[in-house]
Formats: structure tokens, sequence, C-alpha cells
């Protein structure tokens, strides 16, 4: 069956606009009709996998029109964003009854999800930059949801620093078109195929890499993320660490640079810099943390840059010309660690909410004992640490795996030692995480505190059940060759993207 | 050099919203540089004595119907201001919930000043 592209984008958006109208009295229709929107997002991506079409907006062939490009790696982003936030949606019944103003939270968090689809989705340069702010602005908002001190201060700081991004963004579309006369992505790749880099699409190359870096909060553009994601409510926390900077920061620069700019060997060895930074200095900012949701913000910087690492380390090989085989498996790890992280650390974020919902703090040095009172957020809780750890047989392993046998065909074997290294202090975070919030002695104040209610808990357990289920989209070989390989082959086939969009 | 003048806008916004304290100084530092952007898209599309880009029947051959080569040479490139409506509405947006969130920390904290305003840290 052939889906219209624009649905992934019309539903949550006219969903978004018509929930306001509820206000107060609907509450309980608005909180329904949200969810329907996500659940059939996410049955239309699961149906869409495999399929690969171009839709024309409006009739008008590109490069006139703008068009929608439906291919592995996007289908594989889809699938993500529609999974975590079907999952965050649900968990949202339930937990956001402690706030006001439940109908303007859901259509902020629908406006955010058709930001992301569209950005996935998009393949015209401009109309992706409209997508990415209007992602990124719905997730301004939502970070400053509970108005209190610290959610406006980090809210600010976000904001700061994601308006720059995006304007760097903007400075970038606009020498691009200046350059090259099109705005249209095959167009564009067409153009510097035949007339090669200038001066001044090397500096749209740059502010590029510096745009979807603050975006995606790579060491050193990081600074907004450790304030920004803890101050949100748990859900959303959920969705801008497990999509939100995976979508507008890594697939739109693997994107741009793979299949528009092409791939050279400094870009490559760019990414594979900034990717051990970010893996190093986030990992060692965790460890020392106290506080439940800035330690997990660290590591999702950190384990971000496994996925750069992965997709450069590829990118680097593919421009040396050295052994495709290689480049896949290595671009194969980056993909994959994505899509599990995407589900392990929204599952983490969601097991820090309910803890933080029936304790009412997020300082683990407060909190222990929890084991006993709250058995199911626990064992979630364990599923996901021991997965980001990388402990066998849970999906982390795989995907860790994976990456490291990249590395050391490729002969990089210091890289290898690094990923080694780095999952051993991600163990040593957890360790710390089931230490002081669920084993030990109870504090007096913590003896009243209750397990989540119901959709909190499945939720929870869907994400879980995943966690444990996802290490076979690698080892079962007909799941690989539907989902995760049509995603490499886009970023390994790198400019020939043009030619297919083109002729399609 | 109207480019280089361009850079240097977009230059200045950048210093002012990296080095200034103030809040709602930071927020028209973000702005200048938004408009940087823009003027920089507007020029983009300029050429010196253009003609508006809308086609009568004034503009077409009267033997093929095509457009005459001398409208093909002298009207401005219309996408550009496309795009910087588009750009302009959604920097707009921005700036109302920047201004928003500003009038609110002035409420919790009492005060402008970035400086005083730290209470996330590590």
């Amino acid at each position: 069956m052939s889906i219209p592209l624009p649905a992934f984008v019309a539903i949550p958006l006219v969903t978004a606009f018509l929930l306001p109208i509820f206000g107060k009295k609907g509450k309980a229709a608005a909180t329904v009709l949200a969810n329907l929107a996500t659940v059939s997002l996410l049955v239309l991506a699961i149906v869409s996998v495999g399929q690969s079409r171009v839709y024309e907006i409006g009739k008008w062939s590109i490069p006139l029109g703008i068009n929608l490009v439906l291919d592995g790696l996007s289908s594989l982003l889809l699938l993500a964003i529609s999974v975590v936030s079907t999952a965050a949606m649900f968990f949202s019944i339930r937990y956001m009854e402690q706030y006001t103003a439940k109908a303007k939270y859901l259509s902020l968090f629908l406006l955010m999800v058709a930001g992301m689809n569209g950005v996935v989705l998009s393949g015209d340069i401009f109309n992706l930059f409209v997508f990415l702010e209007i992602a990124s602005i719905a997730s301004y908002a939502l970070v400053g949801f509970g108005c209190e001190h610290e959610e406006l201060e980090a809210s600010f700081k976000y904001m700061v620093l994601g308006s720059i991004g995006s304007i760097f963004i903007l400075f970038a579309v606009a020498l691009v078109y200046g350059n090259t006369g099109s705005l249209n992505m095959a167009y564009i790749s067409k153009a510097i195929q035949s007339s090669g880099l200038n001066a001044g699409l090397t500096f749209a190359l740059g502010l590029f890499i510096a745009g979807f870096g603050l975006k995606a909060a790579l060491v050193p553009f990081h600074a907004w993320l450790p304030d920004a994601h803890p101050s949100a409510p748990a859900p959303i926390s959920a969705m801008l660490s497990g999509v939100l900077i995976k979508t507008l920061g890594v697939y739109a620069l693997t994107r741009v640079v793979f299949n528009v700019f092409g791939i050279s060997i400094s870009t490559g060895w760019l990414l594979i810099a900034l990717g051990l930074l970010s893996m190093v200095a986030g990992a060692f900012l965790a460890i020392g943390q106290w506080d439940l949701k800035r330690l997990m913000a660290y590591s999702s910087i950190s384990q971000l840059g496994y996925v750069v690492l992965g997709i450069g380390l590829g990118g680097l090989i593919i421009a040396e010309g050295g052994n495709l085989a290689w480049a896949s498996l290595a671009i194969l790890g980056g993909l994959f660690h994505l899509v599990n992280h995407a589900v392990y650390k929204s599952l983490l974020f969601l097991t820090s909410g309910s803890v933080e919902m029936s304790t009412g703090t997020r300082q683990m040095r407060q909190m222990g004992g929890l084991a006993e009172k709250m058995p199911v957020t626990r064992a979630t809780c364990i599923i996901a640490s021991a997965s980001i750890a990388g402990i066998p047989p849970f999906s982390g392993f795989w995907s860790k795996l994976i990456l490291v046998v990249a590395a050391i065909q490729a002969s990089f074997y210091w890289v290898a030692a690094i990923i080694v290294f780095v999952s051993l202090c991600t163990l040593i975070m957890y360790l710390k995480v089931q230490r002081y919030v669920f084993l030990g002695e109870l504090p007096e104040n913590l003896q009243q505190s209750k397990e989540a209610k119901n959709s909190m808990l499945v939720a929870m357990i869907f994400l879980a059940c995943l966690c444990v289920l996802m290490g076979l989209l690698v080892l079962v070989p007909s799941l690989r060759s539907h989902i995760l390989n049509p995603a490499v082959k886009v970023l390994t086939d790198g400019l020939e993207y043009s030619t297919k969009i083109i002729n399609m | 050099m109207l480019y280089a003048l361009c850079f240097l806008l977009f230059m200045i916004g950048l210093y002012c919203a990296v080095i200034k304290k103030n809040m709602v100084k930071i927020v028209i530092g973000i702005m200048v540089m938004e408009y940087a952007v823009n003027l920089f898209l507007i020029m983009l599309g300029y050429r010196t004595g253009g003609i508006a880009p809308i086609i009568d029947k004034s503009q077409l051959e009267p033997s093929t119907g095509q457009l005459t080569a001398a409208f093909l040479n002298s009207s401005v490139d219309p996408l550009p201001q496309a795009l910087v409506l588009t750009a302009i509405v959604i920097s707009l947006g921005s700036l109302a919930l920047m201004i928003s969130i500003c009038v609110r920390t002035y409420g919790k904290y009492g005060t402008f000043d970035i400086t005083q305003i730290r209470r996330l840290k590590g």
C-alpha cells in the first residue's frame, strides 16, 4: 500500500491546531485525540518501511516545486520518531495531570512531531529549514513549560543557542542558493558535482556543520543540552534526547554532508573528531552528576558521539576509497546505535519521570531504596541501563560491537579502544544510578512513595520490551535487509542521490 | 563591498548575542543577525535597475509566445523575496517567544542580568 507522504506532516499539524479548541473541559477528549494521532503515525511509519518514493507538492515538478522524499534513511528515522512519540504521549496521559494547560502541552508536542517528520521527509533545503524551525520553536516552549525559575533559565539558554544555530543554517542556505541557483537538494548536489566546491560553498558547509552541530549538541556546541533536557517535563525530555537532537542534528547533518556536498577526507575526520570529543567529554561530565536527569542528559551527549563517530568513520573510509563493506559496517553501527539510543534513552527519561513524580526530587543523594516501592520502574530502568552500557544480549551491545568490529577492520585500533573505554564509563554511571536511587536505605520522607500509575507503566514496559528485542534488527537477516540496510545504502551511495531523485 | 558590510552586520549581531549580559540585548543581537541574513538573501536576487518579475502580454514575444530576452535580463529574482518573507514570519514567532520568556524570567528573578540568573550549573 502506498501512503501519501504529506500525511506524516498533516496528521500531527492538523491535530495540533484542533486541540486548543477543547480547552479545560474537554481534556480527556483532547488526550484521546492526541494519542490517536501518534498511534496512526506509528502505523503509517511501519507500513512505509522499505518503500522509496518522491512526492511533488501541488504537482509542481522539481526543481520548480518542493518535493518530499521517502528513502531508507527517512523511513528509519520516521520509525524511531513515531515509536518514541507514541510511548511518550502515552506516558503523558497520567504524568501531565500534575501540570495545568494539558491541551496546550499536547498541541506543542504534536507540532514538534510534525516538524521532525517534515525535516526527515523534505527534499528541499529551505523547506528543511522551515520544518526545523517548527520543531525547535515548539521544543523551546516545551522546555520552559513548567514556568519555574530553572525551567525559564534553561529555556532561554536553549533558545539563544538554538536560534544562533538556526541563523547559521539559514545563512548557509542563502549561500548555497547564491552559488548553485537551486534549493532542491538533488539539483544542488548536481550543480556542486559539475562545478566543484568554491570558497562560498565551503563556507556554507562549515556553517551547516556548526548549525546542525548546535542542534545536535555535539561537544563543543553542547552547553545548552544539560540544562534544557532535565528542565523539560519527563516525556518531553524523552522526546528531546530520544529523537529531537538526532533528527534536527545528526540526520540533517549526514544528509547534507553525504548526499548534497559529498563526503571528503577532511569532513570525515571532522565528524570523527566531533564524535570522539562528545563521547569522552560527555561520559566524564556525566559520572560526576548528582541530579538524575542531568546525568542522563550528559550521557546523551556521550551516546550521540557514538552515532557521529560511526557515520564519520564510514564516510572517511568511502572518501579514502577504502573497502566499501567496512564503510557500510561502520555506518550500520552508527545508524543502529541511533535507533537503539532513541529507545533506551527515552525509556531512561520516562523512568526518571516516574521516580521524580513519586519522590518529588531529582537529587540522587536524597533517594535510595526505591526498589521495593517501585518494582516495575526499577526493572525497566535496569533493562535500559544494561542496554546503554552494552551488556549482551540487550540492544546497545550489538550496535557497540558492530562499531568496534568496524573500527578494528579499518585498522583504527585506538578508536576501538576509546569505544570500549567510554562504554565502561557508561556502565559506571548507570551503576551509580542503580546504587543511589533503587538500592540502599529508604529515607524517612520517602516511605509514602508509590509505584507509577497505569498509562505510565504501559509506556515504560513497551519500551523495555523493545530494548530486549531490538537486537533482532541486526541478527535476523530479513529484518536487517528491510530496515537497516536501505538506510545504510542511502549514505554509502552518497552523491548518486541526486541522479536517483531526478530520474524518479 | 555590500556583501562585506552585510557580513559585518552579521558579526555585530553575533558579538552582541555572545558578549552582552542583558537578556533583552541578547535578543536584540540575535535579531540583528537574523536581519543581516535576510538582507543577504534580498541582495542575492537584486539587480541594479531591475524590474518587477511580473509577466504580462507586453513581455511575451508576439510570434513565439516565449518571454522576451529583455525581460529575462532585467527582472529581479523573486525567489529570495519569498524566502525572506517566510524567514521573517519564523523569526517573528521566535522573537515573540523569546521576549515572553524574558518577561516571565524578570517576574521570577527580578533582573535581566544573566550573571545573576544562574541556578543551573554543573
